[in-house]
């Protein structure tokens, strides 16, 4: 610590310094006057929602976009900087936030990939290993990609910019795909980095990791810069209202219901995988109840797409009595009869699978009301009848509409969420079966979200959500499970959870599954 | 770098403006063609573009011209908006022509009452059979269905020349590879326009193919069927996520494409022709792919597109015949007359910028 001080102290020079950095996209400003400065040894977070304009700072700093108006620092001295290439001689690293590895390769093959020609690979191998222990990141050069679990293909992606030895290291949205485990190891490291004279520049919306990793943040909001903070002493709450620019609501859990009927079953669901990237599910079995919120946890690609599909209808089993709503067999029903039934689907994707992107709301309002009453009549459609339920889903959902009836392309990401969220919601279904469903979305957008699915499930619908985000399954859901490698863990009461444990689980850690169980009031296959 | 970025929203005033600015382009283009290759610049175009049309029974023969290619391209524009690429249209365009003309040979003496729905049933069935081929092949084995399509076109095109010289010869032909010709009951007939008269050859299957693509269009806009369609063109996820069957719908959109080329390829014969002969059809099966485009896969826009490329077809004919234009140079402008049209719509619906040389994320470039 004192060294970081000392480094602030005598040495005023910083290692990099934005000065009114500013980047437009036709009528969208990305980058509205941004100022800030990254000191030697200093870990720095880039803070702000989802499209503040964190990712055209830092493709700009790394050279793949160049500023409108602005300029950039090195060591004090002005830099313009033409590209990627310029940024790595310069000493400027960064890791995407999607790796870019080829999967039939060895870590080693990939890294020479990225390297000057010349070096043979024993040789690079060896310095691999080398990096790998100065810095404590095992990974086996000699490893191919498709062996590695994401955290360690990351850490390839590390190493690879660690071997151009830079001065500044540039992480975009690294721990979206890490569980808390993997999140603390990579920390862990990224404090060693600073110790050795690294600094780091830590982009992220997540406001823990903020607070327990970094000293300094700057914060974006829509493009502008909202300030340079230091971090400790700071609760998530005045971090998240400079993030949004508003008070922020709490979604708190609704209380759990007691002895409340069980109104969407999955026993023994198997499927087999369908190709070489895809996850076998292994005898799943969902039992949700009337107002509950089920939460499904996992990192993702253990087989939430494929188990999405089974739910939706889109894939289905051959075999009856897998999946019952109420008592009812639906498990060789399409997506339209298991709407009739009452059940509503909201997928992860929104562009092209819970919407259209080239139609209109009404048409897209259409697609998940066809076989329901009022919108089809005779095999006509009831334009009318669309435009009006279009109006009444973005009326009720908050959905802001740049003219009636726009195309769902024009709807920002949190708006078409809420719109597709709406569209389901607003039908009551009986059991709503919901993916992600505030992937990508604003704060605010989320907070709303998150609330009418617990109006929904308060109405006495059983509500399952799969999700990737820890800290929204722990905020609205009341049984928690982990899917990991097409496999569930036992349920068990989120009250009764940790993270921690939870962490474990998506790991694939099954020594810890007789904790959740201990919660758990229905055990998977043992109610009737 | 050029990258093309689509309109958010494009005004009437230009969707107005561009079809008129490729036109003049065309005329501009088509002028210095013609003037190079030695011909009056102006007189070509008259000829190309004025004279096919100038009098009443001219506009009547463009109808004509254009009315298998509105029926064809009307089906062929379900199978785009579906992104089933059915290329074979000429091919079932062919077995149209067979099977209603097997009715047509098979009871000449059968009222026009009851031979004309039978011949009209049976054209659509020729043709869906010949569709039926590569859309079960496609849905069962995931074949090509472009491939498959355009493949089985030689096949018809093969079938129909061996029975018009085998079997359903004419022994009266005189060993012309003709069948029999018609009985009147299997004609179309000529329309008499009140007033006015006949109009050089309009008949009734012109009418016919107006109703069709105006119905086509209601179909596409305004059903469920028409919605499940585009949806599963634009984004199939969504249509499975809907509840929509794929295999259903590249089956039948197969068979709307099918039963319109087969309905075209009966009209064709039964209105121009009067008897089966080795070519029933002059690649309007494959021009009908590129009315179904120029009209922007719109069925109401076929009318207008198959009315200009029959013009475009008529004005090449004309000007071999009148100013001994080589037919090689009629293709010429009537290429660049579909170019212009064609890069009209894309201007139209995009807009052109020139962008910096950015490497994509990640990309290795040492």
């Amino acid at each position: 610590m004192s060294q970081k001080s000392n480094a602030r102290g005598s040495h005023p020079q910083p290692l990099f310094e934005a000065v009114g950095i500013t980047k437009q996209f036709g009528d969208f400003t990305a980058n509205d006057d941004v100022s800030f400065r990254i000191y030697p040894e200093e870990i720095h977070a880039l803070l702000g929602e989802n499209g503040a304009g964190k990712s055209t700072f830092v493709k700009i700093a790394y050279g793949l976009l160049q500023p409108d108006k602005g300029s950039l620092f090195w060591n004090g001295e002005l830099v313009s900087i033409r590209g990627p290439k310029q940024a790595r001689q310069l000493g400027i690293g960064m890791v995407f936030q999607h790796f870019s590895l080829f999967d039939a390769l060895t870590v080693a093959e990939n890294i020479q990939l990225a390297m000057p020609a010349g070096e043979s690979i024993t040789s690079l191998s060896s310095r691999i290993s080398s990096i790998s222990r100065d810095y404590g990141i095992e990974v086996d050069p000699a490893a191919r990609i498709y062996n590695l679990s994401v955290g360690q293909q990351q850490r390839v992606e590390i190493i690879r910019c660690l071997l151009q030895e830079p001065k500044l290291l540039i992480m975009d949205e690294p721990t979206s795909v890490l569980t808390p485990q993997e999140t603390e190891q990579l920390f862990s490291v990224l404090r060693r980095f600073a110790e050795n004279g690294l600094a780091v520049l830590f982009i992220s919306h997540k406001l823990d990791e903020i607070r327990a990793l970094t000293s300094r943040a700057t914060v974006l909001r829509r493009g502008k810069n909202v300030g340079s903070v230091t971090t400790k002493g700071r609760s998530n709450r005045e971090l998240a209202e400079m993030m949004i620019g508003a008070k922020v609501k709490d979604v708190a859990r609704q209380q759990a219901p007691a002895d409340a009927k069980v109104l969407f079953e999955v026993k023994g669901l198997n499927r087999a995988k369908a190709n070489a990237f895809a996850v076998a599910l292994r005898n799943i079995s969902i039992t949700a109840h009337a107002g509950e919120i089920f939460g499904i946890a996992g990192i993702a690609g253990n087989g939430q797409d494929e188990l999405m599909a089974a739910l939706t209808g889109e894939w289905r089993t051959e075999k009856p009595g897998v999946i019952k709503l109420d008592g009812t067999d639906i498990s060789i029903s399409g997506p339209a009869e298991r709407r009739v039934a009452g059940m509503g689907f909201i997928p992860e994707e929104r562009n092209g699978h819970a919407a259209v992107p080239s139609m209109s709301l009404a048409d897209n309002a259409l697609l998940t009301n066809h076989s329901l009453a009022g919108v089809v009549r005779g095999g006509v459609l009831d334009l009318v009848g669309m435009r009006a339920k279009a109006a009444a889903i973005a009326a009720n959902f908050d959905v802001r509409l740049p003219e009636p009836n726009p195309l769902a392309s024009s709807l920002s990401g949190g708006n078409l969420q809420k719109f597709v969220v709406g569209r389901e919601i607003i039908k009551v279904p009986r059991v709503l079966i919901v993916s992600q469903p505030t992937w990508g979305v604003d704060v605010g957008a989320a907070v709303f979200i998150r609330k009418a699915m617990q109006e929904l499930a308060a109405k006495g619908s059983a509500v399952v959500m799969i999700s990737q985000d820890l800290e929204e399954i722990f905020a609205i859901a009341h049984r928690i499970v982990v899917l990991h490698n097409g496999v569930l863990s036992p349920a068990g009461s989120a009250t009764d959870l940790t993270a921690e444990k939870v962490g474990l689980l998506m790991g694939g850690d099954t020594a810890h599954t007789s904790d959740l169980a201990g919660g758990s009031d229905v055990a998977p296959g043992a109610s009737a | 770098m050029i990258s093309m970025i689509p309109r958010k929203h494009i005004p009437l005033s230009l969707t107005l403006l561009t079809p008129t600015i490729a036109i003049i382009l065309t005329l501009l283009f088509g002028a210095g063609i013609f003037g190079l290759l030695g011909f009056s610049p102006l007189g070509s175009l008259y000829t190309f573009f004025v004279a096919p049309i100038s009098r009443p029974d001219q506009i009547g023969d463009l109808f004509v011209k254009a009315c298998p290619l509105i029926i064809t391209a009307t089906g062929l524009v379900f199978c785009f908006r579906a992104n089933v690429w059915n290329i074979g249209a000429e091919g079932q365009l062919v077995f149209g022509a067979i099977f209603s003309g097997w009715m047509a040979l098979s009871f000449p003496h059968w009222p026009a009452m009851t031979l004309m729905p039978a011949m009209i049933v049976a054209s659509i069935i020729g043709g869906i059979f010949w569709a039926m081929i590569p859309a079960l092949l496609k849905v069962r084995f995931n074949t090509n269905e472009i491939l498959v399509s355009l493949m089985l076109t030689y096949v018809a095109a093969l079938f129909i020349d061996w029975l018009v010289r085998g079997p359903w010869r004419d022994p009266m032909s005189f060993g012309f590879p003709l069948t029999k010709m018609y009985s009147d009951a299997a004609l179309i007939h000529r329309i008499d326009v009140p007033f006015v008269g006949m109009l050089g050859q309009l008949h009734w299957g012109v009418v016919g193919a107006l109703i069709l693509a105006i119905f086509g269009g209601f179909v596409l806009s305004r059903t469920i069927l028409g919605f499940q369609i585009k949806v599963m063109g634009d984004a199939p996820r969504a249509g499975r996520f809907a509840g929509f069957n794929p295999n259903l719908i590249t089956i039948g959109v197969m068979a709307i494409a099918g039963g319109a080329a087969g309905l075209a390829g009966m009209v064709e014969v039964s209105a121009s022709m009067g008897q089966l002969q080795p070519n029933v059809s002059f690649g309007y099966g494959f021009t009908a792919i590129i009315v179904a485009f120029l009209a922007r896969l719109n069925p109401v826009g076929v009318i207008f597109a198959g009315l200009i490329v029959a013009l475009a077809e008529l004005g090449g004919d004309h000007a071999q015949i009148a100013l001994g234009m080589p037919k090689v140079v009629t293709g010429v402008f009537k290429g660049v007359l579909l170019f212009m049209l064609l890069a009209g719509e894309t201007f139209n619906r995009y807009h052109i910028t020139w962008r910096h040389p950015a490497p994509m994320p990640g990309s290795r470039e040492q």
